[in-house]
């Protein structure tokens, strides 16, 4: 089986993102940057099946500015074997995104495209659907256990009631969610050889996909302040106001 | 004015709380509104989906293949009726979340995910970042694909319509995904992101077996029981409990933190509520300065109280 696990760079995780004064975005210059939380999950899958022997190759990939390679190091620092970029502009959205990588699938026929159920930083929650509906493929969504069978993956999704468990034929996507692994953090010896793999490069021109964007970002803004509120010094206390000052409770 | 197609969840018999918030977003957008059912013998949530007030139409398409809501075969349903739609609209659930972006990518639309409000017909607000920062972005495209987060639209009351409900053609099995079966949690309590009060724990509740803290204040208080992702990480609830980003988002009147630090993750979840309360013994933790009221206490010590002050 061969495992694609697209990845994206985004804001660390730790990091308190800050709205830039001008209303155009959130601070991203000097800013600490990694690879969204999700995908290196589905990195971390994509190599233990390696480990497993039911993976015969995984192959991350891309898409974004130059620096997105940092994130395809990590990957192979990981245990990837193959790293390929497709150089964009920043903001490339889900929609795009999901026709690049739809091209990719073209070149290396993928059986199981494993990838983040979100970016930490959009939050859109599309791209894995997108691609699985590009392709006609099979989709398995939120995904919190993965079990490979003959020409099928069984998922178990996490759902609004609790789980769900699907029967997915390959080519399938699969979008992970927290609970599926840990992911390793690499040892030194394997992050100084990432360093010296190849990366394969292109674009988005080279795979015939415009990445014009169908949506204008008018303005971002810092969320609305809750104001301060207070400390009581007691249970009773807290009773009678939430009685008797916020009347939420009899 | 176009018209607008809302995506119903439902449990055969009522639609959920979720779509009912999506009906309100497209009463704010405007224009008529027809309701899609999907599903296997649910004439019942047909007809409580045709009893709002407003309500244009409500199409119903019933197929064994459909129970399961396997996206596979519910997308291209919506995917053929989206051309009559100025907007096609879904909760912002998971299920709402499974669907729509399928149904997007084949209509070559770039969906707007997760809408906390309306500006205008074509221009939204979107939380970013975990909520940490409100996007107001503007769709070019002629349909608009858009998920709908529950918690900023109040739900519709049905009652006073009387819409006709048309069966349509169900589509057949794409023979994709199969369904394999479901694992739900069984709650006696209020559903987590409908419940008018909410008491959530968090590590701090120390273990599984110190839950039945948590559980006997939200049972007293009629509230519904959620978690922090750390204590799902821990093994003390399930997964279906977290509150925050990366699980549910609810807006109770009410809701109250026991022993949860505030996580930005989990703040992402919480704190559009009215009115929010920190119980942690730690006087530094952030998740007091969301909170409303602050009550630095050994959990252990304030709740057995709380629960005692609460029958006085």
């Amino acid at each position: 089986m061969k495992v694609l696990v697209p990845v994206k760079r985004v804001v660390d995780a730790y990091v308190k993102v800050r709205v830039k004064s001008d209303g155009s975005g959130v601070e991203t210059n000097n800013i600490k940057m990694s690879m969204n939380p999700f995908d290196e999950i589905a990195v971390e899958q994509a190599v233990r099946l390696k480990e497993a022997g039911t993976a015969t190759e995984v192959v991350a990939v891309t898409i974004g500015p130059q620096q997105s390679q940092e994130q395809l190091r990590t990957a192979l620092a990981m245990g990837v074997d193959r790293a390929m970029h497709v150089e964009t502009e920043e903001g490339v959205e889900p929609l795009a995104v999901a026709k690049i990588l739809s091209a990719v699938c073209d070149q290396e026929s993928p059986d199981l495209v494993l990838l983040g159920k979100q970016a930490i930083d959009d939050d859109s929650n599309q791209t894995g659907q997108m691609l699985a509906a590009l392709r006609g493929w099979a989709q398995g969504t939120s995904i919190s256990k993965l079990e490979a069978g003959d020409g099928v993956v069984t998922v178990t999704r996490e759902v609004d009631g609790g789980l769900e468990s699907l029967e997915l034929p390959l080519p399938a996507i699969a979008t992970v969610d927290l609970r599926l692994n840990e992911p390793r953090y690499p040892k030194l010896p394997n992050i100084m050889k990432a360093k010296k793999k190849p990366i394969e490069q292109s674009t988005a021109a080279d795979l015939g996909v415009d990445v014009t964007p169908r949506l204008k970002q008018v303005k971002v803004e810092e969320p609305p302040a809750r104001a301060g509120g207070v400390k009581v010094s007691s249970v009773d206390e807290l009773v009678d106001k939430l009685r008797n000052e916020a009347k939420v409770i009899q | 004015m176009s018209a607008i197609l809302v995506y119903a969840e439902h449990d055969h018999t009522e639609l959920k709380s979720g779509t009912l918030s999506a009906i309100a977003c497209a009463r704010e957008i405007g224009g008529d509104i027809d309701i899609l059912i999907t599903g296997n013998g649910c004439g019942d949530a047909a007809r409580h989906a045709a009893s709002i007030e407003g309500v244009r139409k409500v199409l119903l398409a019933e197929g064994e293949h459909l129970e399961n809501h396997v996206a596979e075969n519910v997308a291209p349903i919506i995917e053929r009726l989206a051309g009559d739609y100025g907007y096609v609209l879904a909760a912002a659930t998971t299920g709402g979340k499974n669907i729509m972006p399928r149904v997007a990518a084949k209509l070559d639309v770039q969906q707007v995910s997760d809408i906390s409000s309306v500006v205008s017909e074509d221009t939204f607000v979107r939380p970013i970042y975990a909520g940490n920062a409100m996007a107001t972005v503007q769709s070019t495209d002629a349909t608009k694909l858009i998920t709908v987060r529950a918690t900023s639209f109040e739900a519709v009351e049905p009652g006073g319509g009387s819409a006709e409900v048309e069966s349509i053609d169900a589509g057949s099995d794409a023979g994709l995904a199969r369904f394999v079966g479901a694992d739900l949690s069984e709650s006696e309590g209020p559903e987590l992101t409908t419940a008018r009060i909410v008491v959530s724990g968090g590590r701090g509740v120390g273990s599984a077996e110190n839950f039945h803290l948590i559980e006997s204040l939200a049972g007293k208080m009629g509230a519904a029981v959620g978690a922090s992702r750390a204590a799902v990480d821990a093994g003390y609830v399930p997964n279906d409990y977290q509150v925050g980003q990366t699980g549910k988002v609810v807006a109770p009147d009410l809701y109250i933190a026991v022993g949860i630090s505030g996580a930005i993750q989990h703040m992402a979840g919480m704190k559009e509520s009215r009115v929010i309360v920190a119980i942690n013994k730690d006087p530094e933790a952030p998740i007091f300065e969301a909170a409303d009221y602050g009550l630095v206490a050994d959990l252990f010590e304030a709740l057995p109280e709380l629960d005692k002050a609460l029958d006085g």
